[in-house]
């Protein structure tokens, strides 16, 4: 029991790990005109806090960077990512601490001004989608994602097909897709389907 | 289909939002005083105007939030702008 205990073999995997060899095959097959890539989990916590209150300066301190303050807007922080995803609610990402460790680093903050911030590592996987990316999810995407109304810093949460997600613009070619690990595979299949319509066609 | 402004995120399309029904029903202050038909009243009884309507609607698939919009019934149109409530 004592052995089982020790042997620590659970590590996280990609839910999308076995459509990676697929997702790679849309380069080819566009002539590099999209790029669909897996991204790394990273830790993240889902944070409430009161907008109007002393929290959101308090949280920004704690991890370097302030608090996006608009709607569906996102800002960089030393770790990783602010992404505000409605009046009282962000979502702080971390690629440098563990999952437990960021949580109890935000929330003990989060709590002392009467907040809460809940690890939400595993709620969802991220696909990264390069090149005409504006133009692929607009086969499944009813926003408006041309640059001048989606351009970088915005983000919003709306569905992909019939899936909800969390659509993040890095700049005008580099969008982020964060979704549900059960829905990322119907989501993998619809980008991998509607990227068929970017494949270049000989000229007659 | 037709676009709703939500309060928060802004138009967005029809299909991400669910429907909840008339607005400003309060809660009766006391429930176990209630006769059955009284109680069923607070729980099933509805108006159902022909033109401007109060309702509540939630933007499921977007920030999650609860507001109030007056709709009319007539044409569908959004008559004001929605506020977000609790
Ligand atoms: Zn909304």
């Amino acid at each position: 029991m004592a052995d089982r205990m020790a042997d620590r073999t659970l590590t996280p995997t990609h839910p999308l790990a076995d459509r990676r060899g697929l997702l790679a095959t849309v380069a080819d097959e566009t002539a590099g005109a999209v790029r669909l890539e897996l991204e790394a989990p990273v830790a993240a916590v889902d944070l409430r806090l009161d907008p109007r209150g002393t929290g959101p300066a308090a949280v920004a301190a704690a991890i370097g960077a302030a608090l996006p303050s608009a709607p569906d807007t996102w800002t960089a922080h030393p770790t990783g990512a602010a992404l505000r995803l409605g009046p009282d609610e962000w979502l702080l990402t971390s690629t440098a601490a563990s999952a437990e460790d960021w949580e109890f680093h935000v929330d003990e903050v989060a709590a002392a001004h009467g907040g809460m911030a809940v690890d939400v590592s595993a709620q969802r996987t991220s696909l990264r989608v390069r090149g005409a990316a504006r133009e692929l999810l607009s086969f499944g995407c009813a926003l408006d994602l041309r640059p001048a109304s989606f351009p970088a810093g915005r983000c919003a949460q709306t569905l992909l097909g019939q899936s909800g997600v969390l659509l993040v613009a890095h700049d005008v070619d580099d969008l982020q897709i964060l979704v549900r690990p059960s829905f990322a595979a119907y989501v993998a299949d619809l980008l991998v389907d509607a990227a068929g319509e970017l494949v270049p066609q000989p000229v007659p | 289909m037709q676009l709703i402004a939500c309060p928060w995120c802004g138009p967005r399309e029809e299909i991400e939002f669910s429907y909840g029904g008339q607005a400003h029903v309060a809660y009766p202050e006391h429930p176990a005083s209630l006769t059955d038909e009284q109680w069923a009243h607070f729980v099933f009884f509805r108006d159902n105007p022909k033109g401007p309507f109060a309702e509540r609607w939630s933007h499921s698939a977007g920030c999650r939030r609860w507001f109030t919009a007056v709709r009319d019934t007539r044409t569908h149109r959004f008559v004001s702008p929605p506020e977000m409530t609790s």
